[in-house]
């Protein structure tokens, strides 16, 4: 490839702390990489797991999901839920076949706007480390790996045998 | 039937336009995005023109449905949907975009910026078509509000509220209102004396038949929202009953036990372990420091039991817990003094000549501990020379970088009494002189000419070791006059270091309380840092004085008046709209799970037994979304957010992007 790697990103923002870190640091003209496309929501905790995967099955590199710092949460306690679906979706991701690291929560207030976009720029810059998505397919749908498995199989037959 | 969706670009002037091909971006999406029958791109959308165009488009070309692709929501969605509303639009039918503060103000160049804001246009193209119109809920304002400090701020707010007819409550931490201001002697750049201006707005505040006074008391819970707040006062227990107490201060008299007054008397001065703040307090009832009372920590005394005729003492009285309904909330609760300890080269604490500006206010105070004579720490000797130290813990990096903004007329006024009450040689270390209000600069210049000296350069260190003669049994300053480019040593008998304004330390944890949030610094975030200055994010709670960025008094009073007109204009008007964004359950679909039960920190959802079905209390839903991705079952929606609206926002995202292939892929889509 000539052209370097610039990968998709979408941004799970919460209305509260992290989109308007995103709006402050637009405000304090703090650059940072244009790859994180960013769709607003009330908060982390609306972040269904099933989006995350949605994202990345339309094509997307790498999603990241922000809200308010743990104990911050402008419902009181909803980033908690977000942290244990986080660690879920973790494990989702790693069962498809997926790196894991393509998926970032992270946390900014409404002052930070400098750090979220350090934290963009990091996860940008993670994210085109390890290259553009490739969602694997499921093992029969692909002839190479289904050609491998039948391969084994013939060459167990014997040990797989099923006594009459 | 196919919607009729406008796209708006604006430009933003150059703001916008400078880094993002607004044209291209509108001609694209008229020829790229399906259903889009009209894209326009315009110098200011938010223009009464820019307005106009949108409005005339609805009616003419039958949209029905809008984008605008401008600048944050948070900013203009307001203008926008009021726009749409006049064409006839509802307007939850129309989505922003922001290309301003995500897009071309953080981009480096312009290809990726056009690109990232065709994508985002995409985006809510994709979702706007799947909004739906919503009506905005109506909540009633409770008239009562809640002022939280009863600092000159608080108090101004309080009295401008209860002067125009409503009930204020006020709580204020300390056994006195009053705030710092209190502690003051005189004030810049007048030199009227802070106690007469003040004393009268603090009675005032107690005797208005508008306001009840909770002092001693915290505020300790707050739910709710704009309008009808519930909010929880704890009323610490004084001791002494305040139906009986009639202020006379015979148990004051005879308390044997005598402790450092380290609060308003900042160590300066003693205090009882009954007493009251000062003698102008407001209310005229002490207040047993349980920590230092000989009953409490030895089980003997009782004297000023047997003292007090109406028997107002109470030891055994609890804390009390207040439950009120209120309107609008207003917090003032002010700043603290920067610990100058934190800077061991200017010997604070251990050198025993210097001060800090609040030691030096109750120095001079008539009413404080050296009855307004300027005398070293001894308590005897009038010094000959002072030095005044600028920015101390302030515009510094090591502490916080603000500029306190009270402390060079403070220290101008600190050099005035100084040379008026001891005629002593007095020297301001500064490193910009800031006097920038009305008749702020023209009280400068009347120090130039009553020969206070102005030192241009930061104090590198105060030391009583003497290195040449004159200046044994001195303070030395040393520091690098910066006007005559070298290093000057000067011996003083005394040091004033002008401390900085500081946030409250549990101002974050106060703030978490209301909803609102802190500058990383500490100071409470308003609405908008010029145009809403007493507003914060959270609808129905303000803010007023200091505890928003350090302030000096006539500031602290404008934002007080200022908080108070916005809450007597929500009061008026009688009700606010709520945006309609809240949860509600299908209960066809409803299996009775209740896993949405504990998603919900406001126990908004509640469980039917007898039909085994959850259902949401509309009224208590705060909109987070928390529970619509928990049900198993997808059956509950989130309005303006639902699952639906948030997958085509995901799809128009990436309408750039090939979708990955294979089952599994097919299988999360």
């Amino acid at each position: 490839m000539s052209e370097a790697f610039e990968p998709r990103i979408v941004g799970f923002l919460c209305n509260w702390c992290s989109y308007r870190a995103a709006d402050l640091a637009g405000i304090s003209r703090i650059k940072h990489a244009p790859n994180v496309r960013i769709i607003r929501v009330m908060c982390s905790g609306r972040v269904d797991p099933s989006f995350v995967l949605k994202a990345l099955a339309l094509g997307a590199d790498g999603v990241m999901v922000a809200g308010c710092h743990p104990g911050e949460c402008h419902y009181i306690e909803q980033n908690y839920k977000t942290i244990r679906r986080y660690g879920m979706l973790k494990h989702t991701l790693k069962a498809f076949g997926l790196e894991d690291d393509r998926v970032r929560l992270i946390w900014a207030s409404a002052a930070e706007g400098q750090q979220l976009a350090e934290a963009i720029d990091r996860f940008v810059q993670d994210v085109r480390r390890l290259g553009p998505l490739n969602w694997p397919r499921f093992w029969n749908e692909d002839p190479a790996r289904l050609a491998a498995v039948e391969k084994m199989a013939a060459e167990h037959a014997e040990a797989m045998e099923v006594p009459a | 039937m196919a919607e009729r969706v406008g796209v708006y670009v604006c430009h933003c002037g150059s703001n916008i336009a400078g880094m993002v091909d607004c044209e291209a971006v509108a001609r694209w999406a008229k020829e790229n995005v399906s259903d889009v029958a009209v894209s326009r791109d315009y110098k200011f959308m938010c223009s009464s023109l820019g307005q106009a165009m949108i409005e005339e488009d609805i009616r003419k070309e039958g949209l029905t449905r809008v984008v605008v692709a401008a600048c944050s929501p948070h900013l203009h969605e307001k203008t926008f949907r009021r726009a749409c509303s006049n064409a006839g639009l509802n307007p939850y039918l129309m989505q922003m975009c922001n290309i301003r503060e995500h897009v071309s103000w953080v981009a480096q160049e312009r290809d990726p910026a056009t690109e990232k804001a065709k994508s985002l246009i995409s985006a809510a193209v994709a979702r706007v078509k799947r909004q739906e119109p919503l009506e905005p809920m109506k909540v009633g304002v409770n008239p009562r509000t809640l002022v939280v400090g009863g600092g000159i701020a608080g108090l101004q707010a309080t009295l401008e509220l209860a002067d125009a007819g409503y009930p204020v409550v006020l709580v204020e931490r300390s056994p006195s209102i009053g705030g710092h201001m209190a502690q003051f002697d005189k004030t810049f750049p007048t030199l009227d004396c802070s106690a007469c201006i003040l004393t009268p707005k603090m009675s005032e505040a107690y005797q208005h038949e508008n306001v009840t006074l909770y002092s001693y008391a915290e505020l300790e819970e707050v739910s709710g929202s704009v309008g009808a707040f519930k909010v929880r006062i704890r009323k610490r227990a004084r001791s002494v009953r305040e139906d009986l107490c009639t202020g006379c201060g015979a148990c004051i008299e005879k308390c044997p036990r005598k402790v450092v007054d380290n609060d308003f008397e900042v160590g300066l001065g003693y205090r009882k372990a009954i007493y009251m703040p000062f003698p102008q307090a407001v209310p005229k009832i002490p207040v047993i420091d349980r920590e230092n009372c000989t009953w409490f920590q030895r089980g003997k005394c009782r004297v000023c039991e047997k003292m007090c005729q109406p028997g107002a003492i109470d030891y055994d009285q609890q804390d009390e817990i207040i439950e009120l309904d209120v309107g609008n909330i207003i917090l003032a609760t002010g700043w603290k003094l920067f610990d100058c300890r934190k800077i061991p080269q200017y010997g604070y604490g251990r050198l025993a000549n210097v001060f800090t500006n609040m030691e030096f206010e109750r120095l001079c105070n008539a009413a404080g501990p050296t009855s307004g004579k300027i005398v070293l720490r001894d308590g005897k000797t009038e010094p000959r020379s002072v030095a005044i130290v600028h920015c101390v813990g302030s515009r510094d990096k090591n502490h916080n970088e603000h500029c306190s903004a009270v402390c060079c007329m403070a220290a101008l006024k600190f050099g005035h009494l100084v040379l008026e009450k001891t005629g002593a040689e007095v020297y301001s270390f500064y490193i910009d002189m800031r006097t920038n209000q009305k008749m702020y600069e023209e009280f400068y210049c009347r120090l130039l000419e009553e020969g206070m000296h102005f030192i241009r350069g930061r104090v590198a260190e105060i030391t009583d070791a003497a290195r040449m003669p004159g200046e044994e049994g001195k303070l030395i300053i040393q520091c690098e006059d910066t006007l005559l480019g070298r290093q000057r040593r000067i011996p003083v008998d005394m040091v004033i270091l002008m401390g900085a304004l500081e946030p409250q330390a549990d101002a974050k944890e106060l703030g978490l309380k209301c909803g609102i949030s802190c500058s990383m610094a500490g100071w409470y975030t308003e609405r908008h840092p010029k145009l809403d200055p007493v507003a914060t994010m959270t609808d129905g709670v303000f803010v007023a004085g200091a505890c928003q960025g350090a302030k000096d008094i006539p500031a602290a009073v404008a934002q007080g008046a200022a908080a108070a007109a916005r809450v007597m204009g929500m009061i008026t008007k009688g009700t606010v709209e709520i945006e309609p964004v809240v949860a509600s359950i299908d209960e066809e679909g409803c299996s009775g799970c209740r896993i949405c039960n504990n998603m919900c920190p406001y126990n908004a959802i509640e469980y039917d037994a007898g039909r085994n079905v959850s259902r949401v209390i509309t009224a208590l839903c705060k909109g987070c979304g928390t529970c619509v991705a928990a049900c198993p079952a997808g059956v509950i929606t989130g309005s303006h957010f639902n699952n639906e609206q948030i997958g085509a926002e995901i799809e128009g995202i990436l309408w750039d992007a090939r979708a990955a292939a294979g089952r599994g892929a097919a299988a999360a889509v």
